[in-house]
C-alpha cells in the first residue's frame, strides 16, 4: 500500500484563503499542550506506552538484529543480542557484496529522490502558485480534472503507464521512474493553500506597479514566502519517492537502475530462488541503511512536517 | 471572492497564470490522463493466439467480472477494509485525542515515535515483520522455543490477510492520527472555555466539541484508507516470496492485474481489471463523501 494523499476538495471544502483574517489569527494562536491546570494522567501514560512499544519493536528489532551473524540470527532470541557483535561487520559486507551494488541502488535512491522528489515540487510550487494566485481560463477546469483523476488508484495507473512507456522505449531507464514521479496532487494542493494564505495580494500588485516581470515577482517576492510550504511539500515527495516500491518494479530490469527498495527485495527473493545464496544478515543490515536517512531528515526537520499538515490539508 | 475582483481590476497578466500552470498540466497529462486513455483503448482489445490482436469490445470486462478470481481478490480487500481500517482509525483518533488532552506524560515522545513508522519503506516494513512472524528466525521460533508453545507462524493461509493488517496498521497509525491530532489544533480554545464554565466533563468534550470539529478529517483519512486497501499490493506482493503458499497470484485485484500483464501477456485483461477497481473504488470513495458531508450538514 502506498502512502495515502491528502487530496483537495475530498470534502467539498475549499482552501481558507476566504476567510477573514481575524478569525484565522484566532485559529492560530496555538492552544498550548496540558496547560498549568490539568493533571497529567499515569493511566493514560500507561496506554499510550504500549503503543509506542508497539510501533517500536519492529525498529528495536532491526537494530538488533543488525548486529548478529547469520547463524546468530536463526540460533540466539530475536530481541537480544547474539553471541558476537558483528554489526560493523555486516555493514561492511553490505558495501562489499556483488561489487557494492548496494552503494549504486544508494546512489540511485538519491537520484530518483533528488530529480523526482525535486521536480515534483517545483511543480507543485509552480502550479499551487498559479491556482492561487492568478484567474485564468481554464483554472477550474484544471481542478476538476486534477480531483477527478485523484480518485484513481496510483497502482491502477502503473500497468497502464508501463505500457505506454514500453510504446516509446523508456522503460528500463531512469525517466521511466522520475517522470511518474513528478505528480503530487497532495503537493499541488498543499502548495495552493499556503499561497493563498501566505502571499497577500496586495504584494504582488505593488511589485506589478512597479514594473516586474511575473517572473521576477514570483522568485524574489512570493517564493521566500513559500519556504515553509515547499519544505513540507518537498519532505513528503521525498518519502514517497524514498519508499516507492511498486513503479520501480514494473520500470526496471536492470539491477544497476534499482533503487535500494527493489534491491533489497530482490536481495531476499534470492533464498528462495535455486541455487540462490541465503543473505538474510545482508537483507535485515541493509534496511538498516535504507531507512536511517528518512528517519534523522524526519527528526531534524520536525518543525515542518507537523507544521506543514496543520497548514494544509486538515484546516476546519 | 473579493480577491479575484481585486486582481481583475489590477489587470494581471492571465497568460502568467497558465504559464505557471503548465508544467504541471503537460507531466499531468503525459503520466496520469494518457495512461488512463491508454488503459481504457487496451482493454478493448485481445491478443488471441489465432488472430493476433483483435478488437473484442467489451469482452475482457465481462471475462473479469465472470472469472471466480477476480471475486476472491476483490473479498479479500473488501474484508481487509471492513476490518483494519476501523481498527487503524481507532487506534489513531485515540492516540489524537491522548496528545490532545494534555494529560499525557511525554506527549512529545509519543507523537514522534508513533508517527516514525512512516518513513519505513513498506519493503523494510513488511520484510521486517515477515521476518518476525517466520518461525525461522523470528519472534515466533523465540517464542515458541522459551515457552514451549508451538503457535504457528501468522504466515499460514488463514492469518495472512491479518498478519497484513497489521503490517499496514503499523505504518500508517501515525499518519493518520498527525491528521487528526493537527485538526484538534484547530480547535478555537474559547470553546473548551466554554464547555468547563457549563461543567462538561473530558468525555463530554470529546463527543461534543472535538468529534465533530475533527469531522472533516476523519472522511479524508477513511477515504484514503479505502483508496488504500483497493490498492493493497506491496505487502502481500513482498510477503509472497516468505509465505508463497498462502499468498495466491490472485490474492488481491492489484496483485492480479500484475501477474496478468507480467507472467500472463494479456494486457488487455489486466487494464480491464484496473480500471474496475479504478471504478469501484471512485464510487465507494464518493459514497463516503456524500455521507460525510450529509452528517456535517445537519
Amino acid at each position: 500500500m502506498s502512502a495515502p494523499v491528502i487530496v483537495p476538495g475530498v470534502t467539498g471544502r475549499r482552501p481558507s484563503s476566504l476567510r477573514p483574517t481575524s478569525e484565522r489569527a484566532h485559529r492560530r494562536r496555538a492552544r498550548a499542550v496540558g496547560g498549568p491546570r490539568k493533571r497529567r494522567s499515569v493511566l493514560l501514560t500507561i496506554a499510550m506506552a504500549v503503543v509506542v512499544i508497539y510501533t517500536l519493536l519492529p525498529l528495536v528489532w532491526l537494530l538488533i538484529n543488525a548486529t548478529k551473524t547469520q547463524a546468530d540470527l536463526f540460533s540466539t532470541f530475536g530481541l537480544w543480542f547474539g553471541g558476537e557483535f558483528a554489526l560493523f561487520d555486516n555493514i561492511g559486507r553490505v558495501l562489499a557484496y556483488g561489487d557494492g551494488i548496494f552503494g549504486r541502488w544508494l546512489l540511485n535512491t538519491l537520484l530518483y529522490v533528488v530529480l523526482g522528489a525535486g521536480g515534483a515540487t517545483l511543480l507543485a510550487t509552480l502550479g499551487g502558485y498559479a491556482i492561487a494566485k492568478f484567474r485564468f481560463r481554464g483554472r477550474t477546469a484544471a481542478i476538476a480534472v486534477v480531483l477527478g483523476a485523484v480518485a484513481i488508484p496510483g497502482t491502477a495507473l502503473a500497468v497502464p503507464t508501463f505500457l505506454m512507456f514500453a510504446r516509446i522505449g523508456i522503460t528500463d531507464t531512469p525517466l521511466a521512474v522520475i517522470l511518474p514521479s513528478l505528480i503530487s496532487p497532495f503537493g499541488l494542493y498543499l502548495m495552493w493553500v499556503f499561497a493563498s494564505e501566505s502571499i497577500p495580494d496586495e504584494l504582488i500588485e505593488a511589485a506589478r506597479v512597479d514594473g516586474a516581470s511575473e517572473l521576477r515577482i514570483f522568485r524574489s517576492v512570493c517564493l521566500p514566502l513559500l519556504g515553509p510550504g515547499i519544505v513540507t511539500v518537498l519532505l513528503f515527495t521525498t518519502v514517497a519517492t524514498w519508499n516507492n516500491y511498486f513503479l520501480p518494479l514494473i520500470m526496471l530490469r536492470n539491477p544497476d537502475w534499482y533503487p535500494l527498495t527493489i534491491g533489497l527485495n530482490a536481495w531476499n527473493n534470492q533464498a528462495t530462488t535455486a541455487g540462490g545464496d541465503a543473505i538474510f544478515d545482508l537483507v535485515i543490515t541493509g534496511s538498516l541503511l535504507a531507512i536511517i536517512p528518512l528517519i534523522a531528515l524526519f527528526l531534524l526537520l520536525q518543525r515542518f512536517w507537523q507544521s506543514g499538515l496543520a497548514a494544509g490539508s486538515v484546516k476546519e | 471572492m473579493t480577491s479575484t475582483t481585486r486582481i481583475r481590476r489590477a489587470g494581471a497578466p492571465r497568460v502568467a497564470g497558465l504559464g505557471f500552470l503548465a508544467p504541471f498540466a503537460i507531466v499531468f497529462a503525459l503520466v496520469f490522463l494518457a495512461p488512463i486513455a491508454y488503459a481504457l483503448f487496451l482493454s478493448l482489445f485481445a491478443d488471441r493466439l489465432v488472430g493476433g490482436v483483435q478488437f473484442v469490445g467489451l469482452d475482457n470486462f465481462a471475462r473479469i467480472l465472470g472469472d471466480a478470481r477476480f471475486w476472491s481478490g476483490v473479498g479479500n480487500v473488501v474484508l481487509f477494509l471492513l476490518v483494519q481500517v476501523p481498527i487503524m482509525l481507532f487506534l489513531s483518533l485515540l492516540v489524537a485525542l491522548a496528545i490532545d488532552s494534555g494529560r499525557l506524560h511525554g506527549a512529545a515522545f509519543v507523537r514522534l515515535s508513533v508517527f516514525l513508522p512512516y518513513a519505513v519503506p513498506a519493503v523494510v516494513a513488511t520484510l521486517m515483520w515477515g521476518f518476525m512472524y517466520g518461525d525461522r528466525f523470528g519472534l515466533v521460533r523465540s517464542f515458541n522455543e522459551i515457552l514451549g508453545t508451538s503457535i504457528a507462524s501468522p504466515l499460514a493461509p488463514d492469518t495472512v490477510l491479518a498478519a497484513i493488517g497489521n503490517i499496514v496498521t503499523w505504518q500508517f497509525v501515525g499518519y493518520n492520527m498527525l491528521i487528526f491530532f493537527a485538526a484538534l489544533r484547530t480547535v478555537p480554545t474559547s470553546l473548551y472555555e466554554a464547555a468547563e464554565i457549563d461543567g462538561a466533563g473530558e468525555l463530554r468534550v470529546i463527543t461534543a466539541i472535538k468529534l465533530p470539529a475533527i469531522r472533516g478529517a476523519l472522511v479524508i483519512a477513511t477515504i484514503f484508507s479505502i483508496i488504500g486497501s483497493f490498492q493493497l499490493f506491496n505487502e502481500p506482493s513482498i510477503l509472497r516470496n516468505l509465505a508463497p503458499n498462502a499468498i495466491t497470484s490472485y490474492f488481491t485485484p492489484n496483485i492480479w492485474a500484475y501477474e496478468l500483464s507480467f507472467s500472463g501477456q494479456q494486457q488487455g485483461l489486466a487494464a480491464a481489471v484496473a480500471i474496475l477497481m479504478g471504478i469501484l473504488t471512485a464510487v465507494i470513495a464518493y459514497l463516503v463523501q456524500l455521507r460525510g458531508m450529509r452528517k456535517e450538514q445537519r
